[in-house]
């Protein structure tokens, strides 16, 4: 008798692994969970880093914050979950989160063999070099025999092996696990350079014990466009997050803020009718509301009051627009138009 | 001899049945099968699972990737690599790394916590204090906390390249690890190596000749003449006839680094250290634990034959106490190889850290990569315990004869 039980313990649990396939409604799972599940960084000042009450902000951590305001009217409703670069992706593939919002540059193999799909750019970034003014040194082709930290599973590793082959310049590569872990190594002296996407270099720079002694060298060696990512097989979700940021590049566009919102939809521009959900259906063809563009405008602003105020020059980090400014301002940030 | 009672043959049938189902007979074997049945099944829908997930979701599964280039580079590497060899080598590489520090590892892990076992069975307050404040010092702090301890409190500590710690401008020492000069092979290396090794072999075989004497006929014959003649003589004729075996390259300060000489790098240093010194914590109170289990009237009988305390250890107590040493020791030696997969903590590239690290992320391939990785330290574990298991059924044989 305890022998029949236990066989049949072990056919419902072979039944149990066999039927759970993968899921194509990511949207229906989050509705039913009450909760989206948004992987981030372990902490990079200006994109995705608790601040001592626990509270996430940042540019990446905005984006799940106007997905759950699409999808709840309700940007609280987001449980994030930091990763390290390198266990990201398995993080996105097992389902354990629903979008991936962690300074992740697009290319192709991850577009690809990793089984998930980016949806579109939030910040354009290059990788850059930083050292200890000490050295004085001034271009990263002074960097010959130097010793370099980088964060291991980043594009970063192999841009750097690039660089350093294609310009026959010898180094020594030291990768660690954690941000934390390899800025540590840095400022201990274990090596010469800290390279990191160029953003990341002024976020940890922030966390140095002198940020002063230590300069960011003028080359950007390589193109680091960063956005969030979705699994492959589900086409609904997939056009929800990319049209989440989709609709905050437009509204920053048309001119669409925190502030002026409510005023907004008193307008009767055609325009400004058909996105702020007055006219038409948009928002319901996504599996939204029509007012989706309305509660994401509320709860975290436009794209250019989210970047002014998590890494823009009123934050601490300071950076200038560039080419993170729209395209009719003379940068490269283009979304399709919402009609 | 002792005389046997016979019995019957048993008949063929019967003897299957024995050996298929045990004591229960024909019921033992089918509940046998069909357990093996529901195993299989098991691991047949997992397999089948997995792949119809992955490809639902189009991400790539298989073993092709390993042939595609890694595109990274790696610190420390045994073997020649650089970024655009494939993952295969990344793999080996990792493998190595992982082989190079548990080996190592075990070596220094074995002599330190003999010493200290030891020390702690002393006579001497002193030193039996200094072995117990030893192990529970050592033994009670997290692992990960003392490779932490080691790589930013002790080794980061050192000045940089430009303020080595020069001895005799041949040996460096800072922050980027220890700089050594580097042998490098001249002409007169291959005689000298084949010269060295027949020493060696000769010097066993004298070795060999003298034990067989002693134990046979009572004679003792002095060998350190001979032995010392034949290692360090022969290699010097040799030298003398073919020239230098080889030179060394002395490192020198370049740019930001040393360049020349052979460097042993910190991470290295501070896994290795921190790996030896905690399993040896745990050694030590095996190697207690075995000593303690030898009775004392052995010692007291190695005494009253006129042997001092070291000598009763060596030749009666610890011989003695090894079939009791050698089954736990396994298992610290095998801890210490797993443990060694803390490394990515520090940085030091092995198997975890370069191949279930920065491999899964490039390709995104977990479920190989893990399983590959699994495998390895699987035949690690397995092989570490079959010596070891060799080697206490030698002990056993030898104790009982």
């Amino acid at each position: 008798m305890k022998r029949v039980s236990l066989a049949l313990t072990l056919a419902a649990a072979a039944a149990a692994l066999s039927v759970q396939a993968a899921s194509a409604q990511t949207l229906k799972t989050i509705k039913d969970r009450g909760m989206l599940s948004c992987g981030v960084s372990q902490g990079l000042p200006g994109f995705s880093s608790p601040d001592d009450k626990g509270n996430w902000t940042g540019i990446d951590v905005d984006v799940c914050r106007a997905l759950a305001a699409a999808v709840f009217n309700d940007p609280t409703k987001v449980k994030f979950v930091p990763l390290s670069a390198k266990d990201r992706f398995t993080a996105l593939q097992s389902g354990e989160i629903d979008v991936l919002s962690r300074n992740t540059t697009w290319t192709v193999s991850r577009d690809t063999s990793l089984g998930a799909n980016f949806t579109g750019v939030t910040y354009y970034d290059g990788q850059g070099f930083m050292v200890k003014k000490s050295l004085k040194v001034n271009s990263a082709l002074e960097l010959n025999s130097a010793s370099v930290c980088v964060q291991t599973g980043t594009t970063t590793e192999q841009n750097l092996a690039d660089f350093f082959k294609g310009n026959n310049m010898k180094y020594e590569v030291i990768a660690f696990g954690t941000v934390d872990e390899t800025v540590k190594a840095y400022e201990s002296g274990r090596c010469d350079v800290f390279t990191d996407d160029a953003s990341g270099l002024y976020a940890s720079r922030l966390k140095l014990a002198n940020p002063a002694d230590h300069v960011v060298l003028p080359e950007i060696i390589s193109k680091e466009p960063l956005g969030p990512m979705v699994r492959h097989g589900d086409d609904q979700w997939f056009d929800i997050v990319k049209w989440t940021l989709f609709a905050m590049i437009n509204a920053e566009e048309l001119g669409v803020t925190q502030k002026n919102v409510d005023e907004m939809l008193k307008s009767d521009k055609p325009e400004l009718k058909r996105v702020l959900g007055t006219d038409g259906n948009l928002g319901e063809q996504l599996g939204l509301t029509k007012d989706w563009v309305v509660r994401i405008v509320k709860s975290v602003g436009n794209y250019g009051e989210t970047f002014e105020r998590n890494v823009g020059t009123g934050s601490p980090l300071g950076i200038a627009r560039g080419v993170n400014n729209l395209w009719n301002k003379g940068g490269i940030q283009y979304a399709p138009p919402i009609r | 001899m002792s005389i046997e009672p016979r019995r019957p043959p048993l008949q063929f049938v019967l003897r299957l049945k024995r050996a298929l189902g045990g004591k229960a007979g024909w019921n033992g074997l089918a509940v046998q099968i069909a357990f093996a049945a529901i195993l299989a099944w098991i691991a047949y829908e997992i397999v089948a699972n997995a792949r119809a997930n992955l490809q639902t979701q189009h991400i790539a599964s298989g073993f092709g990737f390993l042939n595609y280039n890694a595109g990274f580079d790696v610190s420390q590497s045994l073997i020649a690599y650089t970024n655009s060899d494939t993952y295969w080598r990344v793999f080996f590489v990792g493998l190595l790394n992982t082989l190079l520090v548990s080996v190592i590892g075990i070596f220094f892990a074995t002599v330190i916590g003999f010493v200290v076992a030891l020390c702690r069975l002393s006579p001497n307050w002193l030193v039996s204090r200094i072995g117990g404040i030893y192990v529970e010092t050592i033994r009670n702090l997290p692992l990960l906390f003392q490779i932490l301890f080691w790589y930013l409190a002790v080794l980061a500590a050192l000045p940089g390249p430009r303020q080595s710690i020069s001895i005799f401008s041949t040996f460096f020492l800072n922050n980027r690890g220890l700089i050594v000069p580097r042998a490098v092979g001249e002409p007169g290396l291959d005689p000298f190596l084949a010269v060295l090794a027949v020493g060696i072999i000769a010097a066993l075989g004298v070795r060999h000749y003298a034990r067989r004497a002693l134990f046979q006929r009572g004679q003792m014959i002095r060998i350190w003449p001979y032995v010392l003649g034949l290692i360090v003589g022969l290699p010097l004729v040799a030298t003398l006839i073919f020239g230098w075996p080889f030179i060394f390259e002395v490192p020198q300060l370049k740019g930001f680094n040393f360049a020349g000489g052979a460097r042993v790098i910190p991470e290295f240093v501070a896994l290795t250290v921190a790996l030896s010194t905690y399993t040896a914590s745990f050694i030590a109170e095996i190697v207690r634990a075995g000593i303690m289990s030898v009775h004392k009237g052995q010692m007291e009988a190695g005494a009253s034959l006129g042997l001092s305390r070291g000598t009763a250890l060596r030749l009666i107590v610890v011989p003695q106490a090894m079939r009791v040493i050698v089954p736990p020791l396994t298992n610290q030696y095998l801890n210490l190889t797993k443990n060694s997969s803390l490394a990515v903590a520090i940085g030091y590239p092995d198997l975890v850290s370069v191949f279930a690290g920065t491999a899964v992320s490039q390709t995104g391939q977990a479920i190989e990569i893990i399983a590959m990785t699994m495998g390895v330290y699987l035949l690690l574990s397995l092989t570490t315990s079959a010596v070891m298991s060799i080697y206490g059924w030698r002990i056993n044989r030898s104790l009982a004869a």
